[in-house]
């Protein structure tokens, strides 16, 4: 498209139209934005009775499963990446890659230096508090 | 001239008289330099996951190590309830800043300001509740550091026999002589001082005087097999010693809490230009980037609170 075009081109004008509508910028449904405001507070409760069952190392799995789910509904929906170009996502999801890296590397190590550590007072059973 | 380019001139004339006064000059059109202004933000965005990121590295790394102390210190020292009525107001705040978003969208201009404001304070409130936590270790000395009553500077094993008499006298920590090279002149030859007379001070919060333990405990080197196993059961015998969690959980909410004041800031601003009435339905870029930002926030706080709070 040339840039002599630029100047018939009307600004964006917001519809409440949806995801599938191609004219104007899209505003994210009322009626949307409560079904995930109400599904992150369930989520809120759910994370928070499932951290009183006990379930062994599973615990922490199901803690981060409930806070990915609430995550990726605040990124698809509050943040509007659903609708967005797959460019802002590849920035997040690069970001994110990066960070899944770091720390699974870092954890592999992370018992390598325990063994050097020489045991201290510290090490001994609870004072009275 | 031809009469192409006197054409071109034309419509170059034509633009500034017309053309959307938000505009800039090197995009083709409003909606490129939105999603321009959009791309860059989430790029940005990705900068501050991956500084969270280091901090969620060394989180995982401390709890892998001492799984014990951090479900002791989670479960003695923080409240599930302040923390998920936190967790809901930010929800909250994050379902009003977008609401304010589509709001602008919409051109629902007084809907907008009402957004901003519910979302304003909600940042205060989550502010306010984590003023009211941080104060509470405070006065349990549980921060981070030395302010931390089990960091092992602290530590009664560490430190020398209490003066017979309680005196005022400044801090001062035991240190190794200097070298004999520099007490043989005393007089520092730059400043005069005597250098003799210089005693290290260390204003440790909670201590008195330091000293090296006089004897080492002494524990049987265990196979290599279970050397970490080992060592990981002898540091969560001392579970009690909270000082690791703590600094993890200052560090992260800490500057989680410095992001919620950038964005309080930020949100005062889009609420001054929204009474001023700068934004519409036609130019809304920086009410967008700045919900970007608030939900990012949001964000990190929902990854914290099962961390931190929800320890089982």
């Amino acid at each position: 498209m040339s840039l002599t075009h630029s100047n018939d081109i009307p600004a964006p004008v917001a519809k409440d139209v949806g995801p599938n509508d191609p004219h104007g910028v899209h505003a994210v449904p009322k009626r949307l934005l409560m079904a995930v405001y109400i599904a992150l507070v369930v989520c809120t409760f759910l994370t928070v009775g499932a951290s009183k069952v006990d379930m062994g190392d599973a615990n922490i799995w199901v803690a981060l499963l409930i806070a990915m789910v609430k995550g990726a509904l605040v990124i698809m929906f509050f943040m509007h990446l659903w609708w967005d170009s797959p460019f802002n996502a590849m920035a997040l999801i690069t970001a994110l890659f990066f960070v899944a890296l770091f720390i699974g590397l870092a954890l592999l190590d992370a018992h390598s230096y325990q063994y050097e550590i020489k045991p201290t007072p510290m090490a001994t059973p609870a004072p009275q508090l | 001239m031809s009469s192409a380019s006197t054409t071109e001139t034309s419509v170059h004339h034509g633009g500034h008289e017309h053309h959307d006064p938000h505009l800039a000059h090197h995009f083709d059109t409003p909606e490129q330099q939105f999603n321009s202004a959009k791309l860059g933000m989430w790029v940005f965005l990705g900068t501050e996951v991956l500084m969270f990121g280091g901090l969620f590295c060394v989180y995982s790394i401390y709890r892998h190590n001492y799984p014990l102390v951090f479900k002791f210190a989670s479960e003695t020292y923080l409240s599930t309830f302040w923390g998920t009525l936190n967790t809901l107001i930010l929800i909250t705040s994050s379902l009003t800043m977008a609401w304010g978003v589509r709001a602008v969208q919409l051109n629902q201009k007084k809907l907008l300001v009402v957004c901003l404001s519910l979302t304003l304070l909600g940042a205060g409130g989550f502010l306010v509740i984590k003023g009211i936590e941080w104060h509470a270790k405070w006065n349990e000395h549980v921060w981070f550091g030395v302010w931390n009553k089990y960091n092992g500077l602290n530590d009664e094993s560490f430190r020398a026999p209490p003066p017979a008499q309680p005196t005022t006298e400044p801090v001062v920590a035991i240190m190794p002589p200097p070298p004999v090279s520099i007490r043989a002149t005393d007089m520092d030859a730059n400043t005069g001082i005597d250098i003799s007379q210089i005693k290290p001070r260390y204003d440790y919060a909670f201590s008195q005087t330091i000293q090296a333990p006089s004897v080492a405990p002494s524990v049987e080197k265990p196979s290599p097999e279970n050397a970490n196993e080992h060592y990981r059961q002898l540091s969560d015998a001392a579970q009690w010693r909270v000082n690791t969690f703590f600094s993890c959980y200052f560090l992260m909410t800490g500057l989680h809490g410095i992001h919620v004041v950038v964005g309080m800031g930020l949100i005062t601003w889009l609420l001054i230009r929204s009474l001023r009435n700068d934004f519409s339905s036609e130019y809304f870029t920086p009410v967008d980037l700045i919900g970007l930002y608030w939900h990012l926030v949001d964000l990190i706080w929902i990854f914290l609170f099962p961390l931190l709070y929800l320890i089982h």
